[in-house]
């Protein structure tokens, strides 16, 4: 892959071409290459570079390179150069994704793992860091489990909580768009939590669910949702779906001229996903989770030019964000510290805020003590079918929330993070 | 509460359409060929793709034509190169085969469209519902039914009035007869398949329209069609049809009452089916 | 001829015992050796009836995933006990297997193979949708493989990899000396003469379908053992574990090897496995070369590996 420093590249380019030649010498080929570099610092990612998160996956590792580069630029960690080892978790065999995260930490002996898009695959990869004691930061997966009953404390997260995303917009849909609403929940734990987290808004604040449909995760036919979400005539329609079901659903939706008569609206959205839909479908309140079109930003023009450069003129998204800030949270805890050790590198990241440079966002950005998990600013706005400056500007932030206002308290996350002894 | 499963039995109908044609091109396939083809969802994601790129070229009406043909162009190619090679040998071989090819399919569409979900729009005057009450019958779905009906008609008229056709008909049935009475089985066979493809890049064209436009894109849909085919029978086309209808049905049914399990239940029809009927509700005795 | 397999066998029993040593010595590292072991038992499992009775299922990974799930559901839910998961999970894979195998046995080749694949998607969506128990998309976490106690001595298996590998190859090795050794049985010369010719073994007045039926079960058991180990590998469940392209990958490991040899599943499962560790490294397209090996073995080595060196070695 890309990330490997140059006389590995070649290295490997000889070994392949004679490996071609020689046409039987594939399978012994593993073994010639593996000697890698030993005074290099190593952090792996294990993230899906095929299959439905492939998009995801990509855009963090851009994020990630990024990152690498301007470590090295500016003296590595600990002196050392750093390397990036990426490895493909594929998006749906977590089997493989642990193997991976093994073959990372047992065999390439990384001092940092970086996993994973995919809910399962960060919650499963989290075991094997926890027991190979390395710093792990958890890049793309939001189920709640990661940074509340399945946390360790090895384990960190620069993505939200479901909590953080439904408080941050509840209060905005109420006031503007009415108090009844139905909900279009993806069957799994990421849409149940999101669910749950607007309800219990519902519940303080007087309104009322009249419906909702547990869609199945994966879904390709919504039309029998939306039936049911028509008939029960709310106010507010929030489609809680992500990624690909995102898509399917509020492309039907638009067809069947929902978005005419109910206020169509959610919280986790992605520029991925905008982008992926037609523009009569970019419609919607929604919450973002970084975006790249902000003012008085330091340092933010400079990213944005950077990420460009690496995606042919592409914009970042959160999920190069995501690579980026957590890559930077590795190089920037070790400096500090000035070890690689775990378990005083997890204790440092406690309260560990991230400098504006790396933030590139409003407000203080930190990791939260007790659950490990970072409190960003999230964005609250509308999408809109044609960007007005730049065609990428799919996205108007109409308000700005504190992640530490939105999120549960440590104390209701389910999280006790047990140190070891 | 009628009237909503009255709307879902509808609405079934719509996708059931959807999954029929899908299935009926993996259905003559397997009749005349005896290959399951696994890459049938690779094959829809082709077809899906090139539409996509077609489109500003030659707009939707254009992309609807050229791609499915293009796509069946690329399932002749597969299959004179490498599918037809396996005729008559144990079906495991065609089996992996495929299953090999559908890996290939998916990634060599992520490598030349990327990963990213690509924006696919039809025409507007598809995009809106064509009445208040049956809002569920936009101008897209329903052009998708009276497309498969068409297309289904043409199918059976093929099948039964023009010569190529009676020769796949009749290779179904006994295809060392046809071959002695002089017919060229492999043409045939080829072109059979080539009609196959067609259907499976049709459906891919109409998906992009519903759905989100990604590599994977038919792997989530080739499951349902299998299904289809073991409810109808295998061997025989009408059934296939009906067991697209069938699945569409059950599932939308059920997602009135249970949505988590709007998938199983086509499975547990299917269970129920070869309970009562091991070969399919219009398979022939014996023929698999 | 005898003495060459006695031979081989020793070879081979002697690679796996020694493997954790001179795997890491050439670039491997152990948890790529028990990933190896455990596939292989899975593929060896489903070579029993594929190979050896001459019916192809697509949809083994049904079994292997229940055996993956009883033994996650049983640590996390019931009993703190790797052998209590393990029991259970191969309790489970078996009495599924005994149901549907009654309900398919009568269908015969490409028929019985879709309808394997059907019936395996049920168990995935069971597993997929059943969110309170199952965990769903998330998989089944927040549970760990336990050292198993003995009473005279205790195997920690989850902290030594080394003991894992040894767990597993030990399971390995009992399942694969019973299916063995119901091969050389007089039921073993039944398989394989349906294999043959079933019409004529139907003369003979041979009960098919029963044959079928325990040969079905039998291989299903044993994939379901090998499930419960590869849950105690990844200490996770996740639904992937029972879908059709997990099926489709035993499948194809025992025809690369060679499915009409008895070590030949082994031989495929070290190739694929090792191969698909190294090429998903080196490039993200992967998925292509190994579809590209899919149909390089099916057109050029449908008898597998050992079945081309053995027609080499034959003059």
């Amino acid at each position: 892959m890309t990330d490997k420093n140059r006389s590995h590249l070649l290295d490997r380019r000889i070994v392949i071409k004679a490996a071609a030649a020689a046409g039987v010498a594939q399978v012994a080929a593993p073994f010639v290459i593996s000697a890698r570099a030993a005074d290099t610092v190593k952090i792996g990612l294990d993230n899906p570079f095929t299959g439905t998160y492939a998009e995801l996956g990509k855009n963090e590792q851009i994020g990630c390179q990024l990152a690498i580069e301007e470590i090295n630029a500016k003296g590595g960690i600990l002196g050392r150069q750093v390397e990036l080892l990426s490895e493909d978790s594929t998006s749906a065999d977590t089997g493989a994704a642990v193997q991976k995260a093994r073959k990372l930490l047992q065999r390439d002996k990384v001092d940092f793992l970086l996993a994973n898009v995919n809910s399962a695959m960060a919650l499963a990869t989290g075991e094997v860091s926890n027991e190979f004691k390395t710093l792990h930061i958890v890049t793309g997966g939001h189920t709640d489990a990661v940074t509340g009953k399945d946390c360790h404390w090895n384990v960190f997260r620069v993505c939200n909580t479901t909590r953080m995303e439904t408080n941050s917009v509840s209060s905005t849909l109420a006031s503007k768009y009415g108090k009844k609403w139905y909900f279009i929940t993806p069957d799994y734990a990421f849409g149940h939590t999101l669910q749950q987290g607007f309800e219990a808004y519902l519940k303080a604040n007087g309104g009322t669910e009249v419906g909702a449909s547990l869609t199945p995760l994966g879904a390709t036919d919504f039309s029998s949702y939306l039936i049911q979400a028509q008939s029960a005539n709310p106010d507010v329609i929030l489609f809680l779906t992500a990624g690909q079901d995102a898509v399917n659903s509020l492309k039907q939706a638009v067809q069947f001229g929902l978005d005419k008569r109910f206020h169509i609206a959610g919280a986790q959205q992605e520029l991925e996903v905008l982008e992926g839909l037609p523009p009569e479908a970019r419609i919607g309140t929604w919450v973002f989770e970084w975006y790249w079109n902000q003012p008085n930003i330091k340092g933010l023009p400079e990213f944005v030019a950077a990420i460009r450069k690496r995606t042919g003129g592409k914009v970042p998204t959160a999920r190069h964000w995501f690579g980026y800030a957590a890559t930077w949270t590795c190089a920037l805890v070790a400096n500090e510290k000035k070890t690689l050790d775990g378990v005083t590198l997890a204790k440092a990241l406690e309260g560990f805020a991230l400098p504006p440079e790396i933030a590139l966002m409003p407000n203080k950005t930190y990791y939260r003590a007790g659950d490990h998990q970072l409190m960003p600013t999230l964005y609250v706005g509308h999408a809109v079918s044609k960007g007005a400056a730049d065609p990428e500007d799919l996205f108007v932030v109409d308000q700005l929330v504190k992640g530490d206002e939105a999120a549960l308290p440590v104390a209701e996350t389910g999280c006790t993070v047990k140190w070891p002894a | 509460m009628t009237q909503l499963i009255l709307f879902n039995v509808f609405n079934g109908l719509i996708i059931g359409a959807f999954y029929a044609l899908m299935a009926l091109g993996l259905s003559l396939i397997l009749n005349l060929s005896g290959v399951i083809n696994f890459a049938h969802g690779g094959f829809l994601g082709i077809g899906a793709y090139l539409a996509f790129t077609l489109m500003p070229f030659v707009g939707f009406w254009g992309a609807l034509i050229l791609a499915p043909l293009a796509t069946a162009l690329l399932g002749i190619v597969v299959e004179r190169v490498l599918i037809n090679r396996l005729y008559g040998r144990d079906p495991l071989y065609s089996l992996l085969l495929t299953f090999g090819l559908a890996y290939i399919l998916e990634d060599g569409t992520r490598y030349i469209w990327g990963p990213s979900t690509l924006p696919f729009s039809v025409p507007s005057w598809m995009l809106s519902p064509l009445s208040n009450e049956f809002f569920f019958l936009t101008g897209y779905r329903l052009f998708m039914v009276v497309l498969v009906i068409v297309v289904v008609a043409a199918l059976f008229v093929l099948l039964g009035y023009t010569r190529l056709g009676m020769r796949i008909r009749a290779g179904t049935l006994d295809l060392e007869t046809v071959s002695v009475l002089g017919v060229n089985v492999r043409i045939l066979r080829n072109l059979n398949f080539g009609l196959g493809i067609f259907l499976a890049g049709l459906a891919g064209v109409l998906a992009a329209g519903m759905l989100g436009l990604q590599p994977t894109i038919g792997s989530t849909l080739i499951m349902p069609s299998f299904v289809a085919i073991i409810i109808g029978g295998l061997g025989s086309l009408p059934g296939t049809l009906i067991g697209g209808l069938l699945i569409g049905v059950a599932s939308g049914v059920t997602t009135v009452f249970w949505p988590s399990a709007s998938e199983a239940v086509i499975y547990v029809l299917m269970g129920l089916v070869l309970l009562v009927r091991p070969r399919g509700l219009l398979g022939e005795e014996g023929r698999f | 001829m005898r003495l060459d397999r006695r031979a081989a066998d020793a070879v081979v029993w002697l690679l796996l015992l020694t493997m954790p040593f001179w795997l890491t010595w050439i670039g491997g590292y152990t948890a790529l050796g028990t990933r190896v072991v455990v596939l292989a038992l899975a593929a060896m499992s489903l070579n029993f009836l594929l190979g050896f009775t001459g019916v192809l299922s697509f949809g083994h990974a049904a079994y292997f995933g229940l055996g993956v799930y009883g033994l996650g559901l049983t640590i996390k839910y019931l009993v703190p006990s790797s052998l209590a998961g393990m029991a259970v999970g191969v309790i489970v894979g078996t009495l599924a297997a005994m149901i549907i195998g009654a309900l398919i046995v009568r269908l015969r080749g490409i028929y019985f193979a879709m309808v394997t694949i059907a019936f395996g998607q049920v168990f995935y969506f069971i597993a997929y949708r059943w969110n309170g128990v199952t965990g769903g998309d998330d998989g089944l976490s927040g549970w760990r493989r336990l050292p198993v106690d003995l009473g005279f001595a205790r195997i920690d298996i989850l902290n030594s990899d080394y003991a894992l590998y040894y767990w597993s190859l030990f399971w390995f090795a009992i399942a694969v000396l019973i299916m063995a050794a119901l091969l050389r049985s007089p039921f073993g010369r039944t398989l394989l003469a349906i294999r043959e010719n079933e019409r004529r073994a139907r003369f003979l007045g041979i009960p098919i379908d029963r044959h079928i039926w325990i040969s079905w079960t039998i291989s299903c058991l044993f994939v379901s053992l090998a499930g419960t180990l590869y849950a105690l590998l990844n200490n996770f469940a996740d639904p992937h574990d029972l879908r059709w392209d997990q099926s489709g990958d035993f499948v194809i490991m025992a025809v690369l090897g060679g499915m009409r040899n008895f070590w030949g599943p082994l031989i495929g499962a070290a190739i694929y496995v090792v191969l698909q560790d190294y090429i998903s490294s080196q490039t993200e397209n992967w998925m292509s070369f190994i579809g590209l090996l899919f149909v390089l073995v099916v057109m050029f080595f449908p008898r597998g590996l050992l079945g081309v060196l053995r027609r080499r070695a034959a003059p």
